[in-house]
C-alpha cells in the first residue's frame, strides 16, 4: 500500500507537488493524467525516493522510501518513459538485476518471450543499441520478472506497435492480481481496460480521483 | 558487500569498452613505447641514465596528463548517469545509495590506474630484457605515489559529479581544478613571493598542500634525495622532515585528501534529491 501524507515537493520557486494527499491499495489500477509539468513524475520519483520532500511523507508499505529504499525497492518494479541509453549489454543488465532484486534470467528471458523480444540473439548487445521498441519490451519483462507488488509504468506504450501493446495488455492482465498498478498516461483510452481509477493532476495538485 | 562488487565489476566492464579507456591506455602505453624508441634509456642527462630516466620522464609527464584525464573521465559518471536517466533505473532497483556510490568509485579507481600501472611493469619487463639495472625501490614508490595521486583526482572528481545536475557544468569545474593546480596557484605563489608579502615558508606550504606539486617535488626526491635541483627550497622542505618521512606524506596526504572529497560527495549524493 502507498500512502502519500500532505506531500509538498518545490524546485526554487516552483511547487512542483502541492500538499498532496492520496493512497493506493492492493488491486488498484490508477491511471495518473494531466498536462506537462501538473507533478505526476514528482509524485511517482518520491514514490521511488528519489526526492526529498519539502513536507509531507511518503510511506510504501508503512516504509519510508528515503531512509528504507532496499526494502521499498524490493517491492516495486519501474518502467520509465523513455528507456535510459544504459551501456551494459542485455546480459550484465539482466545480471545487475539478477544479484541486485534477486530476480531469476529465465523468467526475464521468459516474459520477453511473450513479448515476442528474442534475448538470446542479443545477449552481447549494448541496451542503448537495441530498438526504442526492443528497450522497452525488455525493460516491461523485467518489470514483470521482479514479481514486485507494486508496479509503476510512466508512458509505457510510448514507443511499442499495436502488436506489443496487445502482448503488453494480456501479460498485465495475467500478473495484475493482488498488485497496485499506476500508470502514467495521457491516452486514458490506452490503459482504459486495465484501470480502475483515474487521478487527474494539475498544478501539483490532484483535481480530481474517480473510483470506477 | 555483494551489491558494492557488482556496481564496481559493471563499471569496470564499461568503462573497458568505453573509447576514453582505448585512448587512456594508448596515450599511457604510447608514451612508454615512444621513449624506448627515442633511446630515453640509452640516454643520460643530468647524471639521470637507463630506466631511472625513463621513470623521470614518466613522471614529467604523468604529472600533467593523468588529473586530467581522470577529471574528465571520471566526473561525469554519476552526474552524466543523472543527466541521461540511467541513474533513475538503475537506483529503481533495491540497491543503497552506498552500494551504488562507493561501487562505482571503485570500479572507475582500477579502471584508471591499471594502464597507468601496466605501462611501468611493461617498461621494466623491456629493461629487464635489455639487461638493464631495476631501480625497484623507486618504482616501488613511483607506484604509491601514482595510486595516491590517481585517489585525489578521483576523489575530487566523484565530489564534483555528486553536486553538479549538468555534465557540461562538471567538466568545466573539472577542467579549471585541473589548471589551477597545475599552473595558477605556482603563478600566484610565485608572484606573492616576489612581492615579499607573506613568509616564504608559508608559501611554501601552500604549494606543498597541492598535491600537485607535492606529487611532483616527491617524484623528485626519489632521485635526487637531497632536492638540490630545487634550490634553497630544498631546505624549507628537508628541515623539517626526512627524505623517507617526506615521500611517506606525499603517498599519505593525497590518499586522504582524495578519500576526503569522495566521502563529502557521498554525504551530498545522499542527502540530494538522486534525479
Amino acid at each position: 500500500m502507498i500512502e502519500i501524507k500532505n506531500l509538498t515537493k518545490k524546485f526554487g520557486s516552483h511547487v512542483s507537488l502541492d500538499n498532496v494527499s492520496c493512497s493506493f491499495k492492493k488491486n488498484d489500477s490508477v491511471a495518473l493524467m494531466g498536462a506537462n509539468g501538473a507533478g505526476k513524475t514528482t509524485l511517482i520519483r518520491s514514490i521511488l525516493g528519489y526526492y526529498h520532500p519539502d513536507s509531507g511523507e511518503v510511506l510504501i508499505n508503512g516504509s519510508n522510501p528515503i531512509k528504507e529504499r532496499i526494502k521499498v525497492l524490493q517491492d516495486i518494479s519501474f518502467v520509465p518513459q523513455l528507456p535510459p541509453p544504459i551501456k551494459l549489454s542485455i546480459q550484465e543488465l539482466m545480471h545487475y538485476i539478477s544479484v541486485s532484486a534477486n530476480v531469476e534470467v529465465e523468467l526475464i528471458k521468459h516474459y520477453a518471450n511473450e513479448m515476442k523480444l528474442d534475448i538470446s540473439a542479443n545477449l552481447s548487445k549494448s541496451f542503448f543499441k537495441l530498438s526504442g521498441g526492443m528497450k522497452q519490451k525488455l525493460l516491461i519483462a523485467i518489470s514483470l520478472a521482479k514479481k514486485s507488488s507494486i508496479i509503476i509504468y510512466d508512458e509505457p506504450t510510448a514507443n511499442l506497435d499495436p502488436k506489443a501493446r496487445d502482448d503488453f495488455y494480456r501479460l498485465l492482465r495475467k500478473n495484475e492480481d493482488e498488485k497496485t498498478l499506476l500508470f502514467v498516461t495521457h491516452r486514458l483510452e490506452e490503459v482504459q481496460e486495465l484501470v480502475n481509477r483515474q487521478i487527474y493532476m494539475d498544478m501539483g495538485k490532484i483535481i480530481s480521483d474517480e473510483i470506477f | 558487500m555483494k551489491n558494492l562488487y557488482l556496481i564496481a565489476y559493471l563499471d569496470l566492464k564499461e568503462s573497458i569498452r568505453a573509447k576514453w579507456f582505448l585512448v587512456y591506455s594508448l596515450v599511457f602505453g604510447g608514451l612508454i613505447a615512444l621513449f624506448f624508441i627515442a633511446g630515453v634509456t640509452e640516454s643520460q642527462v643530468m647524471g639521470f641514465s637507463g630506466l631511472s630516466r625513463l621513470l623521470l620522464m614518466y613522471i614529467q609527464i604523468t604529472i600533467v596528463i593523468l588529473p586530467i584525464f581522470i577529471l574528465i573521465t571520471t566526473v561525469r559518471s554519476i552526474s552524466g548517469d543523472r543527466d541521461n536517466h540511467i541513474l533513475e533505473y538503475m537506483l529503481s532497483f533495491p540497491i543503497s545509495l552506498k552500494q551504488y556510490y562507493w561501487g562505482k568509485i571503485i570500479g572507475r579507481f582500477i579502471t584508471v590506474y591499471i594502464p597507468v600501472l601496466f605501462a611501468m611493469i611493461i617498461a621494466i619487463v623491456y629493461g629487464a630484457m635489455k639487461g638493464a639495472d631495476i631501480p625497484w625501490s623507486i618504482f616501488f614508490l613511483y607506484t604509491g605515489l601514482l595510486f595516491s595521486l590517481s585517489s585525489t583526482f578521483l576523489g575530487i572528481a566523484f565530489f564534483i559529479s555528486s553536486f553538479v545536475k549538468s555534465s557540461e557544468v562538471a567538466l568545466g569545474i573539472a577542467f579549471f581544478i585541473w589548471i589551477f593546480l597545475l599552473a595558477f596557484i605556482d603563478i600566484a605563489l610565485i608572484s606573492l613571493m616576489m612581492q615579499q608579502r607573506f613568509n616564504e615558508g608559508f608559501i611554501i606550504f601552500i604549494a606543498m598542500i597541492n598535491p600537485m606539486e607535492l606529487f611532483r617535488v616527491a617524484a623528485i626526491s626519489l632521485f635526487d634525495p637531497e632536492l638540490t635541483v630545487m634550490g634553497p627550497v630544498a631546505y624549507y622542505i628537508l628541515d623539517l622532515m626526512s627524505q623517507r618521512a617526506f615521500v611517506l606524506l606525499s603517498i599519505g596526504y593525497p590518499l586522504l585528501l582524495g578519500v576526503l572529497f569522495a566521502w563529502f560527495g557521498f554525504m551530498i549524493f545522499k542527502k540530494k534529491d538522486l534525479v
